[in-house]
Protein backbone atom coordinates (compact mmCIF):
# COMPACT_ATOMS: atom_id res chain seq x y z
CA UNK A 1 0.00 0.00 0.00
CA UNK A 2 2.65 2.13 0.87
CA UNK A 3 4.95 1.87 -1.87
CA UNK A 4 1.68 1.92 -4.38
CA UNK A 5 1.40 5.49 -2.73
CA UNK A 6 4.30 6.24 -3.53
CA UNK A 7 4.45 5.42 -6.85
CA UNK A 8 0.93 7.35 -7.03
CA UNK A 9 2.52 10.77 -5.65
CA UNK A 10 5.33 10.42 -8.00
CA UNK A 11 3.28 10.48 -10.78
CA UNK A 12 0.49 12.84 -9.86
CA UNK A 13 2.89 15.01 -8.94
CA UNK A 14 5.36 15.65 -11.87
CA UNK A 15 3.28 14.12 -14.45
CA UNK A 16 5.60 12.89 -16.35
CA UNK A 17 6.47 9.83 -18.18
CA UNK A 18 9.77 8.69 -19.21
CA UNK A 19 9.14 8.23 -22.53
CA UNK A 20 8.28 11.75 -23.06
CA UNK A 21 11.12 13.33 -21.18
CA UNK A 22 13.21 11.45 -23.83
CA UNK A 23 10.69 13.53 -26.13
CA UNK A 24 11.67 17.06 -24.40
CA UNK A 25 15.26 15.69 -24.56
CA UNK A 26 15.39 15.45 -28.58
CA UNK A 27 13.32 18.78 -28.47
CA UNK A 28 16.24 20.63 -26.69
CA UNK A 29 18.09 19.07 -28.80
CA UNK A 30 16.55 20.98 -31.85
CA UNK A 31 18.12 23.97 -32.83
CA UNK A 32 17.49 27.73 -33.91
CA UNK A 33 13.95 27.00 -32.77
CA UNK A 34 11.80 30.84 -32.73
CA UNK A 35 10.91 31.91 -29.29
CA UNK A 36 7.20 32.29 -28.05
CA UNK A 37 5.32 35.76 -27.58
CA UNK A 38 6.18 35.57 -24.29
CA UNK A 39 9.09 33.71 -23.14
CA UNK A 40 8.63 34.90 -19.63
CA UNK A 41 5.21 36.15 -18.10
CA UNK A 42 6.14 36.45 -14.14
CA UNK A 43 2.90 38.04 -12.22
CA UNK A 44 2.67 38.37 -7.86
CA UNK A 45 5.60 36.58 -7.84
CA UNK A 46 6.33 36.35 -3.87
CA UNK A 47 9.95 34.10 -2.37
CA UNK A 48 10.43 33.69 0.67
CA UNK A 49 13.10 31.61 2.81
CA UNK A 50 11.89 31.26 5.97
CA UNK A 51 9.84 33.87 7.50
CA UNK A 52 12.13 36.91 4.99
CA UNK A 53 10.71 37.51 1.55
CA UNK A 54 13.51 38.20 -0.91
CA UNK A 55 11.25 38.93 -4.13
CA UNK A 56 7.93 40.83 -3.00
CA UNK A 57 4.81 40.76 -5.84
CA UNK A 58 7.05 41.13 -8.80
CA UNK A 59 5.33 41.25 -12.11
CA UNK A 60 6.94 41.42 -15.23
CA UNK A 61 6.66 40.12 -18.95
CA UNK A 62 9.10 39.34 -21.28
CA UNK A 63 8.64 38.66 -25.15
CA UNK A 64 10.13 36.53 -26.88
CA UNK A 65 13.63 37.72 -28.87
CA UNK A 66 13.70 40.62 -25.93
CA UNK A 67 16.14 41.31 -23.88
CA UNK A 68 15.36 41.94 -19.94
CA UNK A 69 18.07 43.67 -17.67
CA UNK A 70 17.34 43.25 -13.74
CA UNK A 71 19.06 45.51 -12.19
CA UNK A 72 19.10 46.73 -7.90
CA UNK A 73 21.32 47.04 -5.49
CA UNK A 74 22.44 43.97 -3.16
CA UNK A 75 20.44 41.59 -1.72
CA UNK A 76 17.45 43.02 -3.63
CA UNK A 77 16.27 39.54 -4.81
CA UNK A 78 17.65 39.63 -8.62
CA UNK A 79 19.62 36.37 -8.27
CA UNK A 80 16.53 34.89 -6.51
CA UNK A 81 14.82 35.66 -9.48
CA UNK A 82 16.70 34.41 -12.03
CA UNK A 83 16.89 30.96 -10.05
CA UNK A 84 13.22 30.78 -10.14
CA UNK A 85 12.90 31.58 -14.34
CA UNK A 86 15.91 28.86 -14.42
CA UNK A 87 13.28 26.08 -12.28
CA UNK A 88 15.71 26.10 -9.83
CA UNK A 89 13.89 27.47 -7.12
CA UNK A 90 10.23 27.08 -6.39
CA UNK A 91 7.76 30.34 -5.98
CA UNK A 92 6.08 30.54 -2.70
CA UNK A 93 3.18 32.21 -4.34
CA UNK A 94 2.41 33.91 -7.26
CA UNK A 95 2.51 33.04 -11.23
CA UNK A 96 5.57 32.12 -13.10
CA UNK A 97 5.53 31.19 -16.76
CA UNK A 98 9.05 30.26 -19.08
CA UNK A 99 8.54 29.27 -22.44
CA UNK A 100 4.81 28.71 -22.30
CA UNK A 101 5.70 26.36 -19.31
CA UNK A 102 4.27 27.50 -16.36
CA UNK A 103 6.61 26.59 -13.16
CA UNK A 104 6.80 24.36 -11.03
CA UNK A 105 4.52 22.44 -12.35
CA UNK A 106 6.00 22.32 -15.86
CA UNK A 107 9.09 22.91 -15.22
CA UNK A 108 10.67 19.67 -16.86
CA UNK A 109 9.33 20.83 -19.65
CA UNK A 110 11.15 24.11 -19.86
CA UNK A 111 14.17 22.91 -18.87
CA UNK A 112 16.60 22.39 -21.58
CA UNK A 113 15.04 25.04 -23.54
CA UNK A 114 17.05 27.15 -20.93
CA UNK A 115 20.96 28.66 -20.71
CA UNK A 116 21.71 29.05 -17.05
CA UNK A 117 24.68 31.17 -16.65
CA UNK A 118 24.65 32.43 -12.45
CA UNK A 119 27.83 32.65 -10.00
CA UNK A 120 29.04 29.22 -10.02
CA UNK A 121 30.30 27.80 -13.39
CA UNK A 122 28.35 24.21 -12.52
CA UNK A 123 31.55 22.85 -13.94
CA UNK A 124 33.14 19.96 -12.29
CA UNK A 125 36.82 20.23 -11.24
CA UNK A 126 37.91 17.01 -12.23
CA UNK A 127 36.92 16.72 -15.75
CA UNK A 128 38.77 18.84 -18.42
CA UNK A 129 36.94 21.38 -20.27
CA UNK A 130 36.00 18.86 -23.01
CA UNK A 131 34.96 16.60 -20.57
CA UNK A 132 32.68 19.25 -18.95
CA UNK A 133 30.93 20.04 -22.44
CA UNK A 134 30.73 16.50 -23.36
CA UNK A 135 29.11 15.45 -20.03
CA UNK A 136 26.55 18.73 -20.71
CA UNK A 137 25.88 17.58 -23.80
CA UNK A 138 24.65 14.35 -23.01
CA UNK A 139 22.40 15.31 -20.41
CA UNK A 140 20.74 17.50 -22.84
CA UNK A 141 20.61 14.73 -25.44
CA UNK A 142 22.76 16.15 -28.10
CA UNK A 143 23.78 14.02 -30.87
CA UNK A 144 27.33 12.63 -30.53
CA UNK A 145 27.96 14.59 -33.87
CA UNK A 146 27.38 17.51 -31.60
CA UNK A 147 31.43 17.24 -30.65
CA UNK A 148 31.91 19.69 -33.28
CA UNK A 149 29.61 22.51 -31.49
CA UNK A 150 32.20 21.90 -28.55
CA UNK A 151 35.25 22.47 -30.52
CA UNK A 152 33.82 25.30 -31.95
CA UNK A 153 32.85 26.80 -29.07
CA UNK A 154 35.60 26.16 -27.12
CA UNK A 155 37.67 27.65 -30.03
CA UNK A 156 35.04 30.52 -30.42
CA UNK A 157 36.11 31.62 -26.20
CA UNK A 158 40.33 30.43 -27.06
CA UNK A 159 39.72 28.02 -25.15
CA UNK A 160 41.12 25.41 -27.98
CA UNK A 161 44.23 25.19 -26.44
CA UNK A 162 43.48 24.19 -23.07
CA UNK A 163 40.42 21.87 -23.85
CA UNK A 164 42.26 18.57 -22.28
CA UNK A 165 43.10 20.36 -19.11
CA UNK A 166 41.38 19.64 -15.77
CA UNK A 167 39.18 22.65 -14.73
CA UNK A 168 40.65 23.32 -11.61
CA UNK A 169 44.11 24.54 -13.10
CA UNK A 170 42.53 26.94 -15.23
CA UNK A 171 42.28 30.86 -13.95
CA UNK A 172 38.25 31.97 -13.05
CA UNK A 173 38.63 33.76 -16.30
CA UNK A 174 39.10 30.39 -18.27
CA UNK A 175 36.67 28.68 -15.61
CA UNK A 176 33.91 31.68 -16.71
CA UNK A 177 34.75 31.28 -20.61
CA UNK A 178 34.42 27.61 -20.59
CA UNK A 179 31.05 28.46 -18.48
CA UNK A 180 29.57 30.58 -21.00
CA UNK A 181 30.06 27.08 -23.63
CA UNK A 182 28.34 24.98 -21.33
CA UNK A 183 25.07 27.59 -20.79
CA UNK A 184 25.12 27.63 -24.42
CA UNK A 185 26.20 24.67 -25.70
CA UNK A 186 22.23 23.26 -26.36
CA UNK A 187 21.26 26.50 -28.15
CA UNK A 188 18.90 27.64 -25.67
CA UNK A 189 15.66 29.97 -26.37
CA UNK A 190 15.76 31.85 -23.18
CA UNK A 191 18.75 32.81 -21.75
CA UNK A 192 19.48 33.56 -18.01
CA UNK A 193 22.98 35.77 -16.99
CA UNK A 194 23.73 36.56 -13.64
CA UNK A 195 26.61 39.07 -14.09
CA UNK A 196 27.94 37.42 -16.99
CA UNK A 197 31.07 38.69 -17.55
CA UNK A 198 32.61 38.56 -13.81
CA UNK A 199 36.36 37.09 -14.11
CA UNK A 200 36.70 38.50 -17.28
CA UNK A 201 39.06 40.78 -18.80
CA UNK A 202 37.37 43.44 -21.94
CA UNK A 203 39.24 40.82 -24.42
CA UNK A 204 38.00 38.29 -23.11
CA UNK A 205 34.45 39.95 -22.14
CA UNK A 206 34.21 40.66 -26.13
CA UNK A 207 35.12 37.29 -27.18
CA UNK A 208 31.50 35.39 -25.34
CA UNK A 209 29.80 38.79 -26.50
CA UNK A 210 28.74 36.80 -29.59
CA UNK A 211 27.39 33.76 -27.82
CA UNK A 212 25.77 35.40 -25.13
CA UNK A 213 24.57 38.45 -27.22
CA UNK A 214 21.51 39.37 -28.29
CA UNK A 215 20.40 36.66 -31.18
CA UNK A 216 17.20 36.46 -33.26
CA UNK A 217 14.75 34.33 -31.54
CA UNK A 218 16.71 34.63 -28.49
CA UNK A 219 15.14 36.01 -24.77
CA UNK A 220 17.62 37.34 -22.31
CA UNK A 221 17.34 38.16 -18.91
CA UNK A 222 20.52 39.31 -17.46
CA UNK A 223 21.33 40.48 -14.68
CA UNK A 224 24.09 43.30 -14.00
CA UNK A 225 25.43 45.85 -11.69
CA UNK A 226 26.39 47.94 -14.99
CA UNK A 227 23.73 49.94 -15.32
CA UNK A 228 24.79 52.06 -18.29
CA UNK A 229 25.52 48.83 -20.21
CA UNK A 230 22.59 47.18 -18.74
CA UNK A 231 19.79 49.85 -19.97
CA UNK A 232 22.10 50.24 -23.47
CA UNK A 233 21.88 46.67 -23.97
CA UNK A 234 18.43 45.73 -22.96
CA UNK A 235 14.99 46.46 -24.37
CA UNK A 236 13.16 45.88 -20.76
CA UNK A 237 14.39 46.64 -17.43
CA UNK A 238 13.11 45.26 -14.28
CA UNK A 239 15.21 47.53 -11.34
CA UNK A 240 14.32 45.80 -7.75
CA UNK A 241 14.90 47.50 -4.58
CA UNK A 242 16.35 45.97 -1.84
CA UNK A 243 14.05 43.97 0.19
CA UNK A 244 12.40 42.69 -3.55
CA UNK A 245 10.36 45.29 -4.28
CA UNK A 246 9.55 46.38 -8.00
CA UNK A 247 10.71 50.16 -8.58
CA UNK A 248 10.90 49.90 -12.08
CA UNK A 249 9.28 47.51 -15.00
CA UNK A 250 9.21 48.55 -18.29
CA UNK A 251 10.88 49.90 -21.65
CA UNK A 252 14.59 50.55 -20.97
CA UNK A 253 14.59 53.83 -22.72
CA UNK A 254 12.00 54.99 -19.86
CA UNK A 255 14.46 55.01 -17.18
CA UNK A 256 17.31 57.37 -17.14
CA UNK A 257 20.83 56.17 -15.79
CA UNK A 258 20.21 58.64 -12.92
CA UNK A 259 17.20 57.29 -12.19
CA UNK A 260 18.34 53.69 -11.93
CA UNK A 261 21.22 54.85 -9.95
CA UNK A 262 18.73 56.28 -7.58
CA UNK A 263 17.31 52.86 -7.26
CA UNK A 264 20.93 52.00 -5.47
CA UNK A 265 20.48 54.53 -3.15
CA UNK A 266 23.03 56.99 -4.32
CA UNK A 267 25.49 54.25 -5.17
CA UNK A 268 26.15 53.38 -8.91
CA UNK B 1 20.34 6.38 -20.84
CA UNK B 2 22.14 9.30 -22.35
CA UNK B 3 22.45 11.00 -19.32
CA UNK B 4 22.66 7.92 -17.05
CA UNK B 5 25.69 7.16 -18.76
CA UNK B 6 26.83 10.54 -18.60
CA UNK B 7 26.55 10.58 -15.10
CA UNK B 8 27.74 7.41 -13.77
CA UNK B 9 30.50 7.87 -16.57
CA UNK B 10 31.42 10.93 -15.19
CA UNK B 11 31.78 9.55 -11.47
CA UNK B 12 33.87 6.65 -12.44
CA UNK B 13 36.17 8.81 -14.46
CA UNK B 14 36.55 11.07 -11.44
CA UNK B 15 37.41 8.25 -9.03
CA UNK B 16 39.58 6.59 -11.18
CA UNK B 17 41.67 10.08 -11.49
CA UNK B 18 41.15 11.27 -8.00
CA UNK B 19 40.95 7.85 -6.32
CA UNK B 20 39.10 9.41 -3.25
CA UNK B 21 37.04 6.50 -2.24
CA UNK B 22 37.96 3.38 -2.86
CA UNK B 23 41.42 3.25 -1.71
CA UNK B 24 39.93 4.27 1.72
CA UNK B 25 37.92 1.92 1.80
CA UNK B 26 39.97 -0.91 0.90
CA UNK B 27 42.47 0.21 3.50
CA UNK B 28 39.38 0.59 5.83
CA UNK B 29 38.16 -3.26 5.71
CA UNK B 30 41.77 -4.54 5.46
CA UNK B 31 42.70 -2.73 8.35
CA UNK B 32 39.72 -4.00 10.18
CA UNK B 33 40.12 -7.14 9.36
CA UNK B 34 43.91 -6.87 10.81
CA UNK B 35 42.87 -5.40 13.98
CA UNK B 36 39.85 -8.66 14.48
CA UNK B 37 42.60 -11.27 13.93
CA UNK B 38 44.67 -9.39 16.45
CA UNK B 39 41.93 -8.52 18.86
CA UNK B 40 40.15 -11.63 18.74
CA UNK B 41 43.52 -13.32 18.48
CA UNK B 42 41.86 -16.22 16.53
CA UNK B 43 43.87 -17.40 13.23
CA UNK B 44 40.28 -18.72 11.96
CA UNK B 45 36.72 -17.83 11.95
CA UNK B 46 33.75 -19.55 11.06
CA UNK B 47 30.08 -19.10 10.77
CA UNK B 48 28.22 -16.25 11.97
CA UNK B 49 31.53 -14.95 13.51
CA UNK B 50 33.13 -14.65 10.27
CA UNK B 51 30.11 -13.53 8.78
CA UNK B 52 29.78 -10.89 11.41
CA UNK B 53 33.77 -9.60 10.60
CA UNK B 54 33.44 -9.62 6.58
CA UNK B 55 30.05 -7.85 6.70
CA UNK B 56 31.09 -5.43 9.93
CA UNK B 57 33.98 -4.42 7.90
CA UNK B 58 32.07 -4.14 4.26
CA UNK B 59 28.93 -1.99 6.00
CA UNK B 60 31.63 0.54 7.44
CA UNK B 61 33.85 0.92 4.29
CA UNK B 62 30.75 1.38 2.43
CA UNK B 63 29.69 4.27 4.92
CA UNK B 64 32.89 6.28 3.51
CA UNK B 65 31.97 6.42 0.24
CA UNK B 66 28.72 6.88 0.60
CA UNK B 67 29.74 9.96 2.87
CA UNK B 68 31.37 11.41 -0.17
CA UNK B 69 29.29 10.44 -2.85
CA UNK B 70 27.46 13.70 -3.70
CA UNK B 71 30.53 15.99 -2.32
CA UNK B 72 31.40 17.15 -6.32
CA UNK B 73 27.57 17.39 -6.87
CA UNK B 74 27.17 19.52 -3.59
CA UNK B 75 30.83 21.63 -4.42
CA UNK B 76 30.99 21.74 -7.76
CA UNK B 77 26.87 22.99 -8.82
CA UNK B 78 26.22 19.30 -10.19
CA UNK B 79 22.78 18.81 -8.68
CA UNK B 80 21.72 22.30 -10.28
CA UNK B 81 23.61 21.84 -13.45
CA UNK B 82 21.51 18.18 -13.05
CA UNK B 83 18.43 19.95 -12.46
CA UNK B 84 18.78 22.17 -15.06
CA UNK B 85 18.57 19.79 -17.78
CA UNK B 86 15.33 17.69 -19.28
CA UNK B 87 16.61 14.28 -16.78
CA UNK B 88 14.53 12.59 -14.38
CA UNK B 89 16.06 13.27 -10.80
CA UNK B 90 15.80 8.93 -10.51
CA UNK B 91 18.52 8.80 -13.33
CA UNK B 92 20.95 10.58 -10.90
CA UNK B 93 19.17 8.03 -8.21
CA UNK B 94 20.25 4.92 -10.56
CA UNK B 95 23.56 6.53 -11.76
CA UNK B 96 25.40 7.12 -8.48
CA UNK B 97 23.67 3.62 -7.29
CA UNK B 98 25.32 1.98 -9.68
CA UNK B 99 28.34 3.59 -9.02
CA UNK B 100 28.64 3.10 -5.20
CA UNK B 101 27.53 -0.98 -6.48
CA UNK B 102 31.12 -0.82 -8.64
CA UNK B 103 32.92 0.68 -5.82
CA UNK B 104 31.81 -1.83 -3.76
CA UNK B 105 32.21 -4.81 -5.70
CA UNK B 106 36.01 -3.23 -6.40
CA UNK B 107 36.50 -3.17 -2.60
CA UNK B 108 35.29 -6.61 -2.42
CA UNK B 109 37.53 -7.89 -4.99
CA UNK B 110 40.25 -6.59 -2.40
CA UNK B 111 39.29 -7.49 0.58
CA UNK B 112 37.58 -10.90 0.27
CA UNK B 113 40.51 -12.22 -0.40
CA UNK B 114 42.69 -10.70 2.39
CA UNK B 115 39.62 -12.08 4.65
CA UNK B 116 40.16 -15.32 3.19
CA UNK B 117 43.45 -15.52 3.67
CA UNK B 118 43.26 -14.22 7.26
CA UNK B 119 40.47 -15.65 8.49
CA UNK B 120 38.92 -19.08 6.35
CA UNK B 121 40.11 -22.45 6.17
CA UNK B 122 38.46 -23.17 3.40
CA UNK B 123 37.46 -21.57 -0.39
CA UNK B 124 34.74 -23.63 -0.90
CA UNK B 125 31.83 -20.73 0.07
CA UNK B 126 33.46 -18.05 -1.88
CA UNK B 127 31.79 -18.41 -4.80
CA UNK B 128 28.14 -18.72 -3.06
CA UNK B 129 29.22 -15.78 -0.90
CA UNK B 130 29.73 -12.88 -3.84
CA UNK B 131 25.75 -13.34 -4.80
CA UNK B 132 25.34 -12.60 -1.16
CA UNK B 133 27.69 -9.58 -1.42
CA UNK B 134 26.15 -8.60 -4.59
CA UNK B 135 22.84 -8.32 -2.85
CA UNK B 136 24.06 -6.74 0.44
CA UNK B 137 25.70 -4.47 -2.07
CA UNK B 138 22.66 -3.41 -3.69
CA UNK B 139 20.92 -3.15 -0.27
CA UNK B 140 23.77 -0.30 0.77
CA UNK B 141 23.70 1.37 -2.40
CA UNK B 142 19.56 1.85 -2.62
CA UNK B 143 19.07 3.24 0.75
CA UNK B 144 22.84 4.53 0.91
CA UNK B 145 21.98 6.64 -2.17
CA UNK B 146 18.77 8.35 -0.70
CA UNK B 147 20.51 9.18 3.06
CA UNK B 148 24.00 10.85 0.93
CA UNK B 149 21.87 12.75 -1.31
CA UNK B 150 19.66 14.19 1.59
CA UNK B 151 22.71 14.76 4.07
CA UNK B 152 24.87 16.39 1.43
CA UNK B 153 23.78 19.65 2.17
CA UNK B 154 24.44 19.57 5.56
CA UNK B 155 27.53 20.82 7.45
CA UNK B 156 26.98 17.52 9.53
CA UNK B 157 27.00 15.06 6.38
CA UNK B 158 29.45 12.72 8.03
CA UNK B 159 27.79 12.54 10.88
CA UNK B 160 24.16 12.96 9.40
CA UNK B 161 24.93 9.36 6.87
CA UNK B 162 25.75 6.64 9.59
CA UNK B 163 22.73 7.95 11.76
CA UNK B 164 20.56 7.51 9.46
CA UNK B 165 21.25 4.99 7.24
CA UNK B 166 22.56 2.25 9.86
CA UNK B 167 19.14 1.91 11.36
CA UNK B 168 17.75 1.10 7.74
CA UNK B 169 20.15 -0.79 7.11
CA UNK B 170 19.76 -3.46 9.94
CA UNK B 171 17.22 -5.30 8.68
CA UNK B 172 19.49 -6.15 5.69
CA UNK B 173 22.42 -6.47 7.66
CA UNK B 174 20.76 -9.57 9.69
CA UNK B 175 19.73 -11.25 6.27
CA UNK B 176 22.93 -10.52 5.21
CA UNK B 177 24.62 -12.57 8.05
CA UNK B 178 22.00 -15.16 7.84
CA UNK B 179 22.43 -15.74 4.51
CA UNK B 180 26.46 -15.67 4.76
CA UNK B 181 26.71 -17.56 8.30
CA UNK B 182 26.08 -21.10 6.29
CA UNK B 183 28.71 -20.65 3.54
CA UNK B 184 31.41 -19.66 6.09
CA UNK B 185 31.35 -22.39 8.48
CA UNK B 186 34.34 -24.43 8.74
CA UNK B 187 34.75 -28.17 6.90
CA UNK B 188 32.48 -26.70 3.84
CA UNK B 189 29.46 -24.45 3.00
CA UNK B 190 26.16 -25.54 3.46
CA UNK B 191 23.43 -24.18 1.31
CA UNK B 192 20.31 -25.00 3.80
CA UNK B 193 17.99 -22.40 4.18
CA UNK B 194 20.40 -19.68 2.67
CA UNK B 195 17.78 -19.27 -0.14
CA UNK B 196 14.98 -17.81 2.20
CA UNK B 197 17.52 -15.54 3.48
CA UNK B 198 18.42 -14.56 0.01
CA UNK B 199 14.94 -13.94 -0.72
CA UNK B 200 14.62 -11.55 1.88
CA UNK B 201 17.66 -9.89 0.64
CA UNK B 202 16.33 -9.35 -2.44
CA UNK B 203 13.05 -7.79 -1.14
CA UNK B 204 14.83 -5.29 0.95
CA UNK B 205 16.65 -4.52 -2.79
CA UNK B 206 13.32 -4.16 -4.39
CA UNK B 207 11.79 -2.04 -1.24
CA UNK B 208 14.06 0.20 -1.24
CA UNK B 209 14.67 0.89 -4.89
CA UNK B 210 11.07 1.47 -5.30
CA UNK B 211 11.43 3.72 -2.59
CA UNK B 212 14.22 5.63 -3.97
CA UNK B 213 12.02 5.53 -7.20
CA UNK B 214 9.19 7.25 -6.07
CA UNK B 215 10.67 10.21 -3.68
CA UNK B 216 14.05 10.78 -5.53
CA UNK B 217 12.33 13.84 -7.40
CA UNK B 218 11.06 15.44 -4.39
CA UNK B 219 14.55 15.28 -2.83
CA UNK B 220 16.05 17.14 -5.70
CA UNK B 221 13.66 19.46 -5.76
CA UNK B 222 14.03 22.91 -3.82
Amino acid sequence: MVFTGFALARFTWDNRPVAEIAAVQQESAVANRSASPGAVVVAGLWREFGERAVLRDVSFELPGGATLAILGPNGAGKTTLLRVLATLLRPTSGTVSVLDCELPRQAWRARGRIGYLGHEPLLYRDLTCAENLRFQARLYGLPSEDEERIDSLLNQVRMSRRADELVRNLSAGMVQRVAVCRAVLHEPELLLLDEPRSHLDPEAAALVEPLIGSAPGRSRALVTHDVEAGLAEADLVLALRAGGAVAYAGAADGLSAGDARAIYGGRP
Amino acid sequence: MSAFRAILGKDLRVELRTLQSVPAMALFAVTTFVIFRYGLDRTALSGSLAAGVLLAAVLFAAILAINRLFVTERDEGGFEAIRLAPVDGTVLLAAKAVALVVYLLVLEAIAVPVFAIFFLDGWGGLAALAGVLVLVDVGLAAPGVLVSSIAANSRARDLLVPLLLLPLLVPMMIAAANAAEPLLVAGGPSYAGTGKWLAILALYDVVFLLVGYAVYDFLLED
